[in-house]
């Protein structure tokens, strides 16, 4: 049994790249993960990835601001310490309108980045996971579980096949740590 | 879409030849892996100047108050206020790159966004100074908040346009970094991943650990939409509050329905100049001339003329409206601005905003890179010009004739004003030697659908129709950047 790990196929095109998952799952070998320099449109249904929730996590958090925004200003303005301003109503909506919607934008887009960044793992200073450098440059890297697909050679029979440039298998799962 | 292929018919956004994946990052690395050259020492040496002067106006004005200021008491407002409009509304063009012509899925945004919205965040900060040091009293400035404080508590009036104008202004500013910085992650990770040492250790920091995956991507894709998404009407009321600073007092002049789109327009306006300014000399400078091409001048041209075309009508409608409303003193105010003692402001304002960008209409002109910096610069002295005239002539002849003043500026207003201009360029020139000055990720979406090499190839081919494919080759000679090899395509 060798020490491999992981097994990489780097591919130079983004198409050959899909065309490579293709044959890898035609013959039933699950796909790790795929490592781009850039957003792949479409391979998240081939790898069978669900739609991102964040949307609805930024309606969350802008509502959140609204309210907060509208209760906050109603507390102060009118319950608080209420002014007579020229005798008009202390609830004057339509003045809050424009801080309600500045703290629903604000919310909303701390509260949508700051989950994105929670739920993948990104803050500063964190030892980047990367299994090869360059597929932040010029690499589209497609990584196989090695001790999942256990056919070696087939895959890299298959990679190569689907336009590799590349198969590397690596010891170890991530190079990035020095 | 790495796979779909646009129509033939469309104009390149990537240009060059034998432009690879690996060629992009190599490119537009250049000013941040190396030492920089003498354009941008002498461009950094000179901005710095300009931000060491502006910290010592800045510094001068909070040990002695603003009364250092050319302000008296007719005219409690003029060149700080001026030069905060004038900022803010510079930093607009950034939001509307990134996030408008983000929805609008306009690709041509790709290879500028990232300037622009850098440009964006200096110019806030630039905004946000002026607002800081004309509060007279800066120490307090936490006064404009809603905090409890001692006097039992007595709130802010969230009644005031001025504290809409708090929460606008930090809102945008901050939204507009968290765009900027999770747009900049990918490429950040880029660098890091090709540097050693020390280097590669602060890129890393910087970097948050992105390491590029398939999941990573569709969040990242899906938060880059939604903040365009809530970014876009954040930019409208940003400068529709600021207007609303002035629309609604009763001041003559400044009590007016039309300000929100007019200032928007204005913001626009100016700010694309502003970017235009920038990349014009940064092209050049650090040899983006495949990235950003003529096909992007000429497109920020035609929105500097439509925008600077709605300014015009603006303008007219402001001079028809105070003729047609029928009081004297907003007819008084209007008059005063074309003929009083500031004619000259307002004429400078008129040839720089709505004359000279009509020469855009030219395609000559719009394609000439001399005159489109040029009228970019005047465009945005027009536009400083714009707030002066709207600020000091609406106030420096008020109810009362016996207390009408001119307003002289003095040397502490002018040195915040270049020194401003000073510490814009010094963020900016910092800011191309140590980020990617455009979007690499973004740019190779566009490489394999929108680059010039990628449609030779498919004339190569002969997949296209052969007229327009003819059409794509003559289009090509009308730009400068390209030199279309005739006789290669005369093979194919």
């Amino acid at each position: 049994m060798s020490n491999i790990k992981y097994i990489l196929g780097h591919f130079a095109d983004p198409d050959d790249m899909m065309h490579g998952i293709d044959k890898l799952q035609e013959n039933n070998i699950s796909v790790y993960d795929v490592f781009t320099p850039m957003p792949i449109h479409g391979i998240e249904d081939k790898l069978g990835i669900r739609r991102s929730r964040l949307g609805k996590v930024a309606f969350g958090f802008g509502l959140t601001g609204t309210i907060t925004a509208i209760s906050m200003i109603t507390y102060m303005l009118v319950i608080d310490w209420p002014m007579n301003i020229g005798g008009k109503p202390h609830f004057a909506f339509p003045d809050f309108v424009p801080i309600m919607f500045e703290l629903t934008v604000l919310f909303a887009a701390f509260g949508m980045v700051g989950t994105y960044f929670f739920v993948n793992h990104l803050a500063p200073g964190r030892a980047p996971r990367v299994m090869d450098l360059r597929a932040t440059n010029d690499r589209f890297v497609v990584a196989i579980d090695a001790k999942a697909n256990l056919s070696h050679d087939k895959i890299d029979d298959i990679l190569k096949k689907a336009g590799a440039v590349e198969v590397k298998h690596n010891e170890r799962k991530y190079v990035s740590y020095e | 879409m790495s796979s779909h292929h646009e129509s033939i018919l469309r104009e390149p956004l990537v240009t060059g030849e034998n432009i690879t994946y690996s060629k992009v990052t190599e490119d537009i690395l250049v000013p941040v892996e190396n030492k920089p050259n003498k354009a941008w020492w002498i461009g950094f040496i000179v901005s710095a100047m300009g931000a060491g002067l502006w910290i010592f106006s800045v510094s001068w004005t909070f040990w002695f108050g603003v009364g250092e200021w050319g302000l008296n008491k007719t005219v409690g407002w003029a060149w700080d206020i001026t030069g905060f409009v004038w900022w803010v509304g510079i930093g607009h063009a950034g939001t509307l790159i990134s996030a408008v012509l983000l929805l609008f899925r306009q690709n041509w945004r790709n290879s500028i966004n990232r300037s622009a919205e850098a440009m964006t965040i200096f110019a806030v900060i630039c905004a946000a100074s002026y607002i800081i040091s004309h509060m007279g009293r800066p120490w307090l400035f936490h006064w404009a908040l809603p905090l409890p404080n001692q006097y039992g508590s007595l709130w802010v009036n969230f009644n005031s346009p001025l504290v809409w104008d708090v929460f606008a202004i930090s809102t945008y500013f901050s939204v507009s970094l968290v765009f900027w910085y999770t747009g900049l992650l990918p490429d950040i990770a880029t660098i890091r991943d090709r540097a050693i040492g020390t280097r590669r250790r602060i890129y890393s920091i910087l970097s948050f650990g992105w390491n590029g995956s398939v999941k990573t991507w569709q969040r990242f894709e899906l938060v880059s939409l939604i903040l365009a998404g809530v970014s876009t009407p954040l930019v409208l009321s940003v400068h529709t509050i600021v207007s609303m600073d002035f629309a609604t007092s009763v001041i003559p002049g400044w009590h007016t329905t039309i300000f929100p789109p007019y200032f928007v327009a204005g913001a626009i306006f100016s700010g694309f100049a502003m970017v235009q300014t920038l990349l014009l000399v940064t092209r050049k400078v650090m040899n983006f001339e495949n990235y950003i091409t003529m096909f992007h001048i000429e497109s920020m041209n035609k929105i500097i003329i439509l925008t600077g075309s709605i300014v015009g009508v603006a303008y007219l409608t402001e001079l028809f409206i105070a003729w047609y409303s029928g009081v004297e003193y907003e007819q008084y105010a209007f008059l005063n601005r074309v003929s009083g003692p500031y004619w000259w402001a307002y004429w400078i304002m008129m040839t720089c905003n709505v004359i000279s960008p009509q020469l855009f209409w030219f395609k000559k002109v719009r394609t000439s890179i001399a005159l489109s910096w040029l009228l970019s610069i005047v465009v945005n002295i027009g536009m400083w010009f714009e707030r002066f005239v709207i600020i000091v002539t609406s106030l420096h002849r008020d109810y009362l004739p016996s207390s009408w003043v001119m307003f002289y500026p003095s040397w502490v207003d002018v040195g915040i004003f270049i020194g401003s201009i000073g510490l814009f360029f010094t963020l900016f020139l910092l800011f191309l030697r140590v980020l990617p000055a455009i979007a690499m990720a973004e740019v190779k979406l566009l490489l394999k659908s929108s680059s010039d090499q990628a449609k030779q190839k498919l004339i190569a081919e002969k997949s296209v129709d052969k007229g327009q494919a003819e059409y794509y080759i003559e289009s090509l000679e009308k730009y400068d950047s390209i030199s279309p090899k005739v006789a290669e395509y005369e093979k194919v």
